[in-house]
């Protein structure tokens, strides 16, 4: 299978660094053309393209910036969460070292949409390495007049500003994100009021992934009519899914929306290594689903995914072959979870650890019946009631393996011996 | 380390200079504390309350704010640590790839068990969340540098370079 | 206004109303831990999560707003079930040693888990929260093991005082509300306050008790004086379960008495004193070139707090003792003569409204007598426990009398406890000093109100005088910042450290901003019905220097009345 490659059209073709090198593929076009656009044309653009979000929650990229465009205030934001914290993703780091310019234009083109003049990028911490590679590529895009004061003679200014992150994975999370920026714990704010009408400072700001303002500067060079033969009807455009654990090739690979799991998994990934049997796939990352094998004949788009109770999230395939034990998956998640949670509000911080024992209590052969029922119990209260995506989240794995493999855990329960459970013993 | 230790140490008062340096250009910013505490974060591993107290003077915010701050993100340090800090990620996409095994030769070479410093404050070892690199697992971070595709084998090389100095 | 129906019933509420508030116009009551009316919403304990129809999730409703056509199911059992768990997940790390603690039946946590109807065992582990105990303050008590993350104390600390003594400290389970590094409060910038108790929901936070000092003087059969500040009358029946402002100064002797006080005095008299001591100061410094502005020195978190983040504008802070301390010298030293007691048997306790007056009693200034000037201090939270112990039916006491020889108080004093008072009071003595006419109307209307800084410009026959009153901290922090730039355009400043005044402290029941708007009617009304209004017009007060101190800021006076301060800049490492 061919990948279309529209984001990663550039990945190890240009230098990432010299804004010229983007320039001379057709980079800033877009930019361009967005300049002389007014807002509200570049916001029906968007929406005809159909765009969505691609860092989890697939919300219409068009509306989130009509409601700072809507919004009343001369001083607005534009904010790139390139806080990758979803285990098992790669895919905006690969963009953003081999093709930052792509998305500096994407916020530049979001910018003029809504008349802001300053965007951040918020990177997490362990992509620190990439600070150079983004200054570089940031100073040499104002040297080409594509960023700063009067981009392209058009009289519109816009810069970015590089703001890091420090080890939180909640700060993929909008407002967290916010806070953090602020020089505060990265905890999240209750909604409303929504960012787009008080974000960044208190101001109108909107907020995009990485990936998503990647996919601006091709809708706007090839205009939306192009993008819509892209992908589905309801998910338009091409998505970068990154693929680890137990395939023979791993990596971060362009395909359009729609295409089937398994074949991403056998054709393009080569299946399970020698001698193994694909036992799960967990999708969207450590808050995804796990769908055992039987399940894994599935249309990648958005709204699909989650048809089938699980979620595209930002494109990450955990694939686990039998080795592995669901419970000790589970745990391993979980105890992610636990370790992740701000603290801020009760369901979350009290029961994202609680979930996490009573996981590994299953896991070490002194769970019951009950303790699933007071999981499935947890995990709804948690899911109503927490303040923000990451406890509504924490349970998936877990309701999402109970379902789908339900005698694994009647397994433990039966006290039936699990060597990959009991051999963590030791290391917890 | 017993748990007053965890507080009581000291900062050397020539870094405390130059973290003040760092800090006085932020007077009444309060929003620039990650970027302080990133920059001082280079000079000076670990942030102890004397570390706190001359952000917080220069900053002019409380030193309390500072401490919170600093407890609330996992890369960020309270404790006094190793110039090394060596990341063994945690997440699914490792530990499915063998990561017990990479953290076992982690602690046998250093002689540590995870989460510990060792005598020589030279390395510190930790879990860490996901590193990123998961089409590449399983992987660890030592300070700002990401090795990926490890076995015990490589690993074992690859500290042994930092030991010796030759990194 | 937007329409909306709750469990059923039609309303029309404000834009920008709570799901919370409108359900309250309707007299239903959603449980809430976290929300306290006067501070920010916070939404993180998610006890108040309702039902609105159309929505996926369980919303808060203190932090959602109502919006058109709203349907909102506040008891659904949908939501109860939800927040059963959620309290159910408290409670597990709660400890359930609730009959000792020192909030119990006024802790808020104990109120909804009961309201709830928490029917079955907990599924849980028990894992109470690390405590951390820490009573190295005199004023405040912290166990964390009771804390529920609320945040309120946090706020209060930040916001209204500016200090931030403590914040969260890690993440996920492991977070707490501690001062940084392990350090104790003693060792901390902590003004002590009280204004974390206040608003704390739970007995993570409480007020340092000494009752059981009280009780081993009285047994001991030490001489025990008593003597009550201006603000005591005010709230003490609040925390016996009356409405707030309501007075019982006759009660309140009459119970002590009971208690095994031997002599019960009123600190209205001692507040004529400070005016006597600090007005004439304030005169002096205004004709002799002294430093100016002077700024009020009767509140003691306010001192700690000069003294921590104003440490070379000490100078500012008038030396007269607050009229705590300045009872304290003259019970040890002039009553003790003149009721011919050995001043070392005798144990001189106050009640006050403060926290912070614990401290303030301890300091080792605070000897001048020969001996510790007070004693014990009790908080007004404390002595109504001592009245409910020795089973007083406060309802039906009798009225008495303070006792003599400083039997009375001017209703100048009597205004101490309320933000302005101190300024009012010394203002209707200075200006009567300085002009030599009687003030044609007592009330300074400038300086009262609840206006975080008030100012005033007061002509003293052609000579202008520029006043400003300010309570809580973070506004002190205003004008401190003035004096240290020598920017500050006033001559004289008084500061009370919490919101409202004494009326406002941390030794009182819990308050809010309504029932402050109560408390500081009941002052004013108490002030006008007293027969003196003026601190110099107080003829115990006149007595006192005629046969004791001689005159006001004299070598006695100054001995006995008047103090030093010093840097804690030391806090801030």
């Amino acid at each position: 299978m061919e990948e279309r490659q529209i984001l990663l059209r550039n990945r190890g073709k240009i230098n990432p660094r010299k804004a010229s090198e983007y320039i001379a593929t057709g980079g800033y076009e877009a930019l361009k053309r967005a300049l002389s656009m007014t807002g509200a044309e570049i916001i029906e653009e968007l929406r005809l393209a159909g765009l969505r979000g691609r860092g989890g929650a697939g919300f219409p990229t068009f509306r989130k910036i009509q409601f700072a465009y809507d919004a009343p205030g001369d001083v607005k934001y534009i904010v790139c969460n390139a806080d990758e914290g979803e285990p098992g993703t790669n895919k905006d780091r690969i963009l953003l070292s081999c093709d930052p310019c792509a998305v500096f234009e994407g916020m530049a083109i979001v910018a003029k949409a809504v008349n802001a003049h300053v965007g951040f990028i918020y990177l997490r911490a362990e992509y620190a390495y990439l600070v150079p590679v983004l200054e570089q590529a940031l100073e040499s895009s104002r040297e080409e007049h594509c960023l700063g004061n009067n981009i392209m003679g058009s009289g519109f200014d816009f810069d970015i500003k590089l703001r890091s992150g420090a080890g939180a994975y909640v700060c993929g999370e909008e407002t967290a994100l916010f806070e953090s920026i602020e020089g505060k714990r990265g905890e999240p704010r209750f909604r409303p009021p929504f960012p787009g009408i008080s974000g960044l400072f208190g101001k109108p700001t909107v907020l995009n992934n990485v990936e998503t303002l990647a996919n601006i500067a091709p809708i706007f060079r090839n205009g939306w009519e192009w993008y819509r033969t892209i992908g589905t009807d309801n998910s338009p455009g091409t998505k970068l899914f990154t693929v680890c654990g137990n395939v023979k090739r791993r990596g971060v690979f362009e395909f359009p929306m729609g295409i089937n799991l398994k074949d991403l998994i056998y054709e393009v990934c080569g299946g399970m290594e020698e001698g193994r049997e694909l036992l799960a796939v967990q999708t969207g990352g450590a808050s995804g689903a796990i769908i055992n094998a039987s399940q894994i004949d599935m249309t990648l788009d958005i709204d699909q995914v989650s048809n089938s109770g699980g979620r595209l999230g930002c494109g990450t395939i955990l694939v686990m072959d039998d080795r592995n034990c669901i419970i000790d998956i589970v745990r391993n998640n979980l105890e992610f979870f636990k370790d992740e949670s701000c603290g801020k509000c009760t369901p979350c911080r009290e029961g994202g650890t609680r979930l996490y024992q009573l996981i590994c209590k299953i896991a070490e052969g002194r769970g019951s019946i009950r303790d699933i029922e007071t999981i499935e119990d947890l995990a709804e209260t948690m899911r109503l009631t927490a303040l923000c995506g990451l406890g509504h989240s924490t349970a998936v794995p877990v309701t999402s393996s109970i379902q789908n493999f339900y005698s694994c855990y009647l397994r433990h329960i039966d006290r039936e011996y699990c060597h990959v459970c009991s051999e963590e013993d030791d290391a917890v | 380390m017993r748990e007053e230790e965890n507080y009581s140490y000291k900062t050397p008062s020539s870094q405390l200079v130059k973290i003040a340096e760092i800090a006085s250009h932020y007077k009444g910013r309060p929003e620039m504390l990650m970027k302080v505490i990133t920059k001082v974060q280079k000079i000076e591993p670990a942030f102890s309350a004397s570390v706190a107290s001359v952000i917080a003077r220069e900053m002019d915010i409380p030193q309390t704010q500072v401490y919170s701050f600093v407890t609330f993100y996992a890369m960020l340090s309270v404790k006094p640590r190793g110039k090394y800090v060596i990341r063994m990620c945690k997440s699914a996409p490792c530990h499915v790839r063998g990561a017990k095994e990479i953290v076992r030769a982690l602690e046998d070479l250093l002689q540590i068990k995870m989460g510990e410093t060792t005598e020589d404050r030279r390395f510190t070892l930790e879990y860490c969340p996901c590193l990123g690199v998961c089409e590449q697992s399983p992987a660890i971070m030592i300070n700002e540098k990401a090795y990926v595709n490890l076995t015990p084998e490589s690993v074992r090389d690859i500290v042994k370079r930092y030991i010796r100095g030759e990194v | 206004m937007i329409n909306l129906t709750i469990d059923g019933e039609a309303i029309a509420v404000e834009e920008g109303t709570t799901i919370l508030e409108a359900a309250r116009r309707l007299n239903v009551h959603i449980p809430t831990l976290c929300h306290h009316e006067d501070q920010a919403v916070k939404a993180v304990c998610r006890i108040c999560v309702v039902e609105v129809e159309g929505q996926r999730l369980l919303p808060t409703a203190c932090s959602m707003p109502v919006s058109e056509g709203m349907v909102v199911k506040t008891a659904s059992p949908k939501v109860i079930k939800a927040r059963k768990n959620i309290m159910e997940l408290i409670l597990a790390r709660h400890p359930q040693d609730c009959l000792v603690c020192s909030k119990n039946g006024k802790c808020q946590l104990q109120k909804v888990a009961r309201d709830l109807n928490m029917n079955r065992p907990n599924r849980y582990e028990r894992d109470v929260r690390e405590s951390r105990f820490d009573d190295s303050s005199p004023s405040i008590v912290r166990d964390m093991s009771k804390c529920i993350l609320c945040g309120r104390c946090v706020e209060a600390c930040t916001k209204g005082q500016g200090i931030t003594v403590m914040a969260k400290e890690n993440r996920g389970y492991g977070t707490a509300v501690v001062p940084p590094y392990g350090k104790k409060l003693v060792d901390t910038c902590c003004v002590n306050c009280g204004q974390c108790i206040q608003v704390c929901p739970v007995g993570a936070l409480s007020i340092r008790d000494n009752t059981d000092e009280v009780y081993d003087q009285i047994a001991k059969g030490k001489h025990v004086v008593a003597q009550i500040a201006p603000s005591v009358r005010i709230t003490l029946a609040e925390s016996l379960g009356y409405a707030p402002g309501t007075v019982t100064t006759g009660k309140i002797i009459h119970a002590m008495r009971k208690i095994g006080f031997s002599k019960v005095f009123d600190s209205d008299f001692t507040a004529d004193l400070t005016i006597m001591e600090e007005g004439n100061e304030f005169l002096n410094r205004l004709k002799n070139g002294g430093t100016l502005p002077m700024m009020t020195s009767c509140c003691p978190a306010w001192v700690k707090y000069c003294e921590t983040y104003g440490y070379e504008q000490l100078s500012h802070l008038s030396s007269a003792k607050s009229p705590q301390q300045m009872f304290g010298a003259v019970i040890k030293t002039y009553y003790a003569k003149k009721a011919e007691i050995d001043p070392k048997n005798i144990c001189s306790v106050s009640v006050m409204p403060c926290t912070a007056k614990k401290f303030e009693c301890k300091r080792s200034e605070m000897c001048d007598s020969g001996y510790q000037d007070v004693d014990i201090s009790i908080t007004v939270e404390e002595l109504a426990k001592m009245i409910r112990t020795a089973g007083i039916h406060f309802d039906d006491l009798e009225d008495q009398e303070f006792d003599s020889p400083f039997g009375l108080g001017s209703g100048a004093g009597q205004i101490f406890g309320t933000t302005g008072g101190v300024m009012e009071a010394a203002l209707r003595t200075v200006y009567e000093v300085v002009t030599g006419e009687t003030l044609p109307r007592l009330e300074f209307d400038q300086v009262r109100g609840t206006e975080g800084i008030r100012e005033a410009e007061i002509d003293l026959n052609g000579m202008k005088v520029r006043v400003a009153v300010v309570h809580g901290l973070s506004n002190a922090r205003k004008v401190l910042d003035e004096v240290k730039a020598g920017t500050s355009p006033y001559q004289f400043i008084e500061v009370m450290a919490c919101e409202g005044g004494c009326i406002g402290g941390g030794g009182n029941a819990p308050k809010t901003r309504r029932i402050l708007a109560e408390r500081r009617r009941a002052i004013y009304e108490e002030d006008r019905s007293l027969p003196i209004r003026k601190s110099h017009e107080n003829p115990y007060v006149q007595r006192l220097y005629e046969e004791y101190l001689g005159e006001p800021l004299g070598e006695r006076s100054h001995k006995l009345l008047h103090t030093t301060y010093h840097s804690r800049r030391d806090l801030l490492r």
